[in-house]
């Protein structure tokens, strides 16, 4: 029986005239792993933010387990785990200093898996966090965020700046984390490799808008990338329903298309067309072709 | 046991894991009765979802190529091997689509495909 873990409704918000979301709407459940995704700037963070109770919704609504974590700090903060890429601790202090601190805020503390952690990420706690080089920062802070088992884990950027051995390590203590039931993951990054291996479901922003909120599985089967070859060329590219993107010609386009495949294959059938090369594009490919086809739509913004 | 995964391939990563399992079982690289690694510990090794590794295991067991024993895990099943010729012409029907294919793009017709084929196999022989 499912949780509403986030329920986000209509959110806006604005810093002076930059609209940095635009009518939010995103609720998620308890045990999903959600991918948010999007460029730097789309609103990401900011959106994070608001459901740490960081910010204020100017409009819309935020709850996390049912509260709004502005009016329940204390209630919606001890069952949440953050991880950003600030990394913000206090450099003066060892790692086991720093420890005891955080365990003093948080009753669900729990010692073994605090120690657990300690020895998979080879951490040596009597080192003092200004001392530690930054992939062991980022394992510091990750342990840190794990030890009291919070309900809700938020990443912005856990892996950023790091190289891909350390990467490795904390995709590994993330997918642990999901083994464990219960656990609601949100996973803000811009490694589209990281969210595709352990997302289950997506939600790309794209300056404050959500312009794609689904399950992986729809997704994939939703989009479909492949190489349309003419019988003729020709110098107008040509058209198919659901067309994101297409480059190339003049006989020979690379396509994005979010439609289902028989409409494909019917339409390229009518342009005396064959499809090759079909395949599920990366969420790389996806987020690029949503963009681009979101631009050239002439919608106008209200 | 060597499973590899990737996110750039276009296919689903679920897919992939069916379909080097049963490359596995037809060739005899898994046998029946042999044990998979857990859900968790294949979706570490991975570093994938526990979901989709679930997922996985799920289907082949539909498929009849693995069994769930309670309490000691996921491991091929003993009706495996019949189905392993099934597999193999499967495999082997996918590589043919894909040489059909690129070879309609450059125009090259299936007696010459056929005799490539010929050709192919007597140097591979020697």
């Amino acid at each position: 029986m499912s949780n509403t873990i986030i329920e986000i409704t209509d959110l806006c918000r604005r810093f002076g005239k930059h609209t940095a979301l635009n009518q939010v709407n995103l609720r998620i459940q308890q045990g999903t792993v959600l991918g948010l995704v999007g460029e730097n700037g789309a609103g990401k963070t900011t959106l994070i933010k608001h459901m740490l109770g960081l910010f204020k919704a100017q409009s819309g609504f935020v709850r996390v387990f049912g509260m709004n974590p502005i009016q329940h700090p204390k209630e919606v903060l001890s069952r949440i785990g953050f991880l950003s890429e600030d990394r913000d601790m206090p450099e003066w202090m060892t790692i086991k200093q720093y420890m005891t601190y955080t365990q003093a805020f948080y009753p669900t503390w729990d010692t073994a898996c605090a120690n657990s952690l300690i020895s998979q990420f080879s951490l040596d706690t009597s080192q003092k966090i200004k001392n530690l080089s930054r992939g062991q920062r980022a394992k510091t802070g990750l342990l840190l965020a794990l030890a009291y088992k919070p309900d809700l884990l938020l990443f912005d950027e856990p892996s950023s700046g790091l190289d891909p051995v350390v990467r490795r390590d904390i995709l590994g203590a993330i997918v642990r984390t999901i083994a464990e039931e219960g656990r609601t993951v949100v996973l803000s990054s811009h490694l589209l490799d990281e969210v595709e291996r352990v997302a289950d479901t997506i939600c790309m922003i794209h300056q404050g808008r959500v312009i794609l909120r689904n399950p992986m599985e729809q997704i994939r089967s939703s989009f479909h990338k492949f190489t349309l070859i003419l019988d003729a060329p020709t110098e107008t590219r040509p058209t198919l329903p659901g067309m994101l993107t297409c480059e190339g010609g003049p006989m020979e386009w690379s396509m994005v298309c979010k439609q289902d495949i028989s409409s494909i294959k019917q339409s390229a059938q009518g342009l005396n067309a064959q499809i090759v090369d079909l395949a599920s594009p990366t969420l790389d490919d996806i987020f690029v072709a949503q963009v681009k086809g979101q631009g050239e739509n002439t919608e106008p913004r209200t | 046991m060597q499973i590899h995964i990737s996110t750039k391939d276009g296919i689903p990563i679920y897919k992939q894991i069916i379909n080097q399992i049963k490359y596995m079982i037809a060739s005899r690289r898994l046998n029946p009765g042999e044990k998979l690694p857990p859900v968790r510990k294949l979706a570490e090794m991975l570093l994938i979802n526990p979901n989709t590794v679930a997922r996985a295991y799920r289907d082949l067991e539909t498929l009849g190529l693995v069994q769930t024993r309670q309490g000691s895990g996921v491991c091929i099943s003993e009706g495996a091997s019949p189905l392993a010729q099934e597999q193999k012409m499967k495999i082997l029907a996918e590589r043919a689509d894909s040489l059909l294919t690129e070879a309609q793009q450059m125009d090259i017709d299936l007696e010459q495909i056929i005799a490539l084929l010929h050709e192919r196999h007597i140097q591979l022989q020697s």
